[in-house]
C-alpha cells in the first residue's frame, strides 16, 4: 500500500516537473498581459521584486492598448479570412480526394494515400524560393490571396490522409444499402456517408485552420505591409516595431494561442491517428 | 433466371466502369493541386539553384554548378550547414529521451491526468512564431536586464549579484537558446506518438509475461521497446523534418546572429534568396535539404511496408 502511494507520488512528481516546463512560457505570457508596467519592468537584480509574483494590482491597460493602439485586430481579420478560405478549399479538394483513396479498389489507393502525405513533408523552407517567382508571376505577392493559394498546399495532403482513414471506417455496405434503394452512386455518397462523416469533416475544419494559425515562412515570404499581415506574421514582425512593449505583445500571444490550443485538443486523437497511421494497429 | 443473371452481371459491370471514373474524377483536384504546387515548385527550386535569378527579374541564365561552389567555400553555409545537423541531433536526442519518461508516466491512467496532458500539449500546439517571440522575453533576449531566467538564477544562487546571462548575445549561448526551444516544441509531439504506441501493446502479452516471471526491467527491454520502434521511429522522422527544416525560431531569436552564427540553412536560404533576392543561391542553399527528405521518405515507407506485413 505504501510503496503504491509512492510510486504514483514519483509519478505526478515528474509529471508535474514535465508540465512545469512545458506551461512556463504561457504562465509568462499570462503574468506579462496582466501586470503594469511599473511591476514588469522592474530591473531582474533586485532580489527582493519576486518578478512571479503581482506586486502592484493586476490591470488591463495592455488588453485595451492592443486591441486600440495596434494593427491587432487587422491581423486577427486577416487570419480570419485566409482561414475560412483555405478550410473551404481544403474541403472541396480533400474530402472527395479522401473517399477515393478510401474506396478505390486494393492497394494502390493506399499506395496513392502514402504518397499523397509524404508531400506533407516537404517544407515550406525549400518551397518557399520557387512559389515566391509563381506568386510574383501570378501579380498576387503582397496579397492575402497568395497565402489563400497556397496554403493549401500542406492543409490538402494531411487533411486527404486523414480523411481517407475516416471513410475507411465507414462500413461499405450502408452506402450499398442505398445503391440498392435506387440512389445514384453520386446519391449515395451524399445520403449515407457525408452524414456518418460530421466529426472527419469537422476534424478538417479544425486542422486546417489551425495550420493556417501556425504558418509563419510564406507569411513571412509573400506579405510586405503591415496592414496585410497575419497573426502568426505580424505579432512577432510588426507589433513588435509598433510597440517594443512587453504587456501588449504578451497579451497577443497568449489570447491567440489559447482558443487554437482548446481546439486541438479537442481533436487530438484523430490527429495522432494521422500521424501513426499503420504504426499503431487497433 | 437467365435474364436475372445477365442483368446483374451489366449492372455490376456499368457500376464497375462508373466507378473507376467517378474515383478519378474524385481525386484529380487535389492530384492536380499537389503537382502544380508542390511537384512543379520542387523542380523550378532544382532549376533555380543552376541559375542567376534575382528576384524582380523573371529572365534567368543558366550557371551550371556556379552557386555551388560560391556556397562550399562560404564559411556561413558551412556553419549553417553543422548547425542544422547540431539543432536536429541534440534537440531530437533529447526528446526522444524526455519523451519516453514523460510518455511511460502518462501510460498510467491517474486523477487530473486529461488536464496535465492539455497543458503539457500547449508548447506544440500554440503557433511557434509566438511562442518563440514569448521565449524572447522570458530569456531576456532582447532585454536582458528584465530576463525572469536570469532572475531566478541569481535567486537560487547559480547567478552572481553582477552577473548576466546575455541569451543572443554568444553563439553558444544562442544555440542552447535555439535547442531549448526545438526541444520544448517538439517534446509533446513525440510524447503523444509514443504514448499512443504504448497504449497499443495489448494487456494481455505483459501479463503473459509476468506469469512467466519477468520482471519490470525484462519487460521493459524485451516487450515494450521492441514492439515500440516502428512508433518511436514515426515520432523521430517527423521530429527530425520538423527540426531540420524549421527556420521560424532562428529567424525570430536571433536573425541568425550574433555574427551569421546561428543560421540553419533555411533561415540561410531565407536571407540570401528573399531577404537579399539571389534566388539562385537562395535555391541553392536549400536544395541541401533535400537529401534528408529523401532518406526519412525512404525510411517512412519501409515502416509503412512493415507494419502492413505484421
Amino acid at each position: 500500500m505504501i510503496k503504491k502511494i509512492g510510486t504514483q507520488l514519483s509519478l505526478y512528481v515528474v509529471v508535474l516537473l514535465f508540465v512545469a516546463f512545458a506551461v512556463f512560457p504561457f504562465y509568462w505570457m499570462a503574468v506579462s498581459t496582466f501586470k503594469r508596467n511599473e511591476d514588469l519592468f522592474h530591473v531582474a537584480t533586485d532580489p527582493t521584486h519576486n518578478p512571479y509574483l503581482f506586486n502592484l494590482p493586476p490591470t488591463l491597460e495592455h488588453l485595451t492598448q492592443l486591441f486600440f493602439e495596434t494593427r491587432y485586430v487587422t491581423f486577427v481579420l486577416n487570419t480570419f479570412f485566409v482561414g475560412a478560405l483555405v478550410v473551404v478549399i481544403t474541403l472541396l479538394i480533400a474530402v472527395p480526394a479522401g473517399y477515393s483513396l478510401a474506396r478505390l479498389a486494393g492497394s494502390w489507393g493506399e499506395k496513392l494515400g502514402i504518397g499523397i502525405f509524404l508531400t506533407y513533408l516537404v517544407p515550406p523552407t525549400l518551397l518557399f524560393i520557387p512559389l515566391a517567382r509563381l506568386i510574383a508571376l501570378l501579380g498576387l505577392q503582397d496579397t492575402l490571396w497568395s497565402l489563400v493559394l497556397i496554403y493549401p498546399t500542406f492543409t490538402i495532403p494531411f487533411c486527404t490522409w486523414l480523411l481517407m482513414g475516416f471513410f475507411k471506417s465507414i462500413p461499405k455496405d450502408i452506402e450499398e444499402q442505398a445503391l440498392v434503394d435506387g440512389y445514384s452512386r453520386l446519391g449515395a455518397i451524399v445520403k449515407t456517408v457525408l452524414p456518418l462523416s460530421v466529426p472527419g469533416l469537422l476534424t478538417v475544419v479544425i486542422f486546417s485552420f489551425t495550420l493556417v494559425m501556425q504558418e509563419f515562412v510564406y507569411a513571412l515570404t509573400f506579405l510586405l505591409s503591415v496592414g496585410k499581415m497575419t497573426i502568426s506574421l505580424g505579432v512577432p514582425i510588426a507589433l513588435v516595431l509598433d510597440v517594443y512593449r512587453w504587456g501588449p505583445l504578451m497579451a497577443a500571444t497568449l489570447i491567440s494561442s489559447i482558443p487554437v490550443a482548446i481546439l486541438y485538443n479537442l481533436f487530438l486523437d484523430r490527429f495522432i491517428a494521422g500521424f501513426t497511421g499503420g504504426a499503431v494497429k487497433g | 433466371m437467365e435474364i436475372a443473371r445477365k442483368v446483374h452481371r451489366v449492372g455490376w459491370r456499368y457500376l464497375l466502369d462508373r466507378e473507376r471514373l467517378l474515383s478519378t474524377l474524385l481525386i484529380s483536384p487535389a492530384l492536380g493541386y499537389i503537382l502544380l504546387l508542390i511537384g512543379v515548385p520542387l523542380l523550378l527550386a532544382i532549376y533555380l539553384s543552376f541559375t542567376n535569378a534575382i528576384s524582380g527579374h523573371l529572365e534567368a541564365d543558366f550557371v551550371g554548378l556556379k552557386n555551388f561552389r560560391t556556397i562550399v567555400t562560404d564559411p556561413i553555409f558551412l556553419q549553417a550547414l553543422k548547425n542544422t545537423f547540431i539543432f536536429t541531433f541534440v534537440s531530437q536526442l533529447i526528446v526522444l529521451i524526455l519523451a519516453k519518461i514523460l510518455a511511460l508516466a502518462l501510460a498510467k491512467s491517474f486523477p487530473g491526468r486529461p488536464i496535465l496532458r492539455f497543458l503539457i500539449l500547449l508548447p506544440w500546439v500554440a503557433p511557434i512564431s509566438l511562442t518563440t517571440l514569448a521565449w524572447d522575453w522570458v530569456l531576456g533576449a532582447s532585454n536582458s536586464s528584465l530576463s525572469v531566467i536570469n532572475w531566478t538564477l541569481r535567486a537560487v544562487g547559480l547567478l552572481g549579484p553582477t552577473d548576466w546571462i546575455y541569451w543572443t548575445a554568444f553563439p553558444e549561448s544562442a544555440m542552447a537558446a535555439i535547442i531549448l526551444i526545438h526541444v520544448w516544441r517538439m517534446l509533446p509531439f513525440a510524447t503523444i506518438i509514443i504514448l499512443a504506441g504504448l497504449t497499443s501493446i495489448p494487456q494481455e502479452i505483459h501479463d503473459a509475461a509476468t506469469v512467466d516471471g519477468a520482471g519490470w526491467w525484462r519487460r521493459l527491454f524485451e516487450i515494450t521497446l521492441p514492439l515500440m520502434l516502428p512508433i518511436v521511429a514515426v515520432a523521430v522522422l517527423f521530429g527530425v523534418i520538423f527540426t531540420a527544416t524549421d527556420m521560424t525560431v532562428v529567424y525570430i531569436l536571433t536573425r541568425g546572429g550574433p555574427y551569421n552564427s546561428t543560421h540553419v540553412l533555411a533561415s540561410l536560404a531565407w536571407q540570401r534568396g528573399i531577404f537579399g533576392g539571389q534566388l539562385g543561391e537562395g535555391a541553392a542553399i536549400a536544395i541541401f535539404l533535400l537529401p534528408l527528405l529523401i532518406v526519412v521518405a525512404i525510411l517512412m515507407l519501409r515502416l509503412a511496408r512493415r507494419t502492413e506485413v505484421t
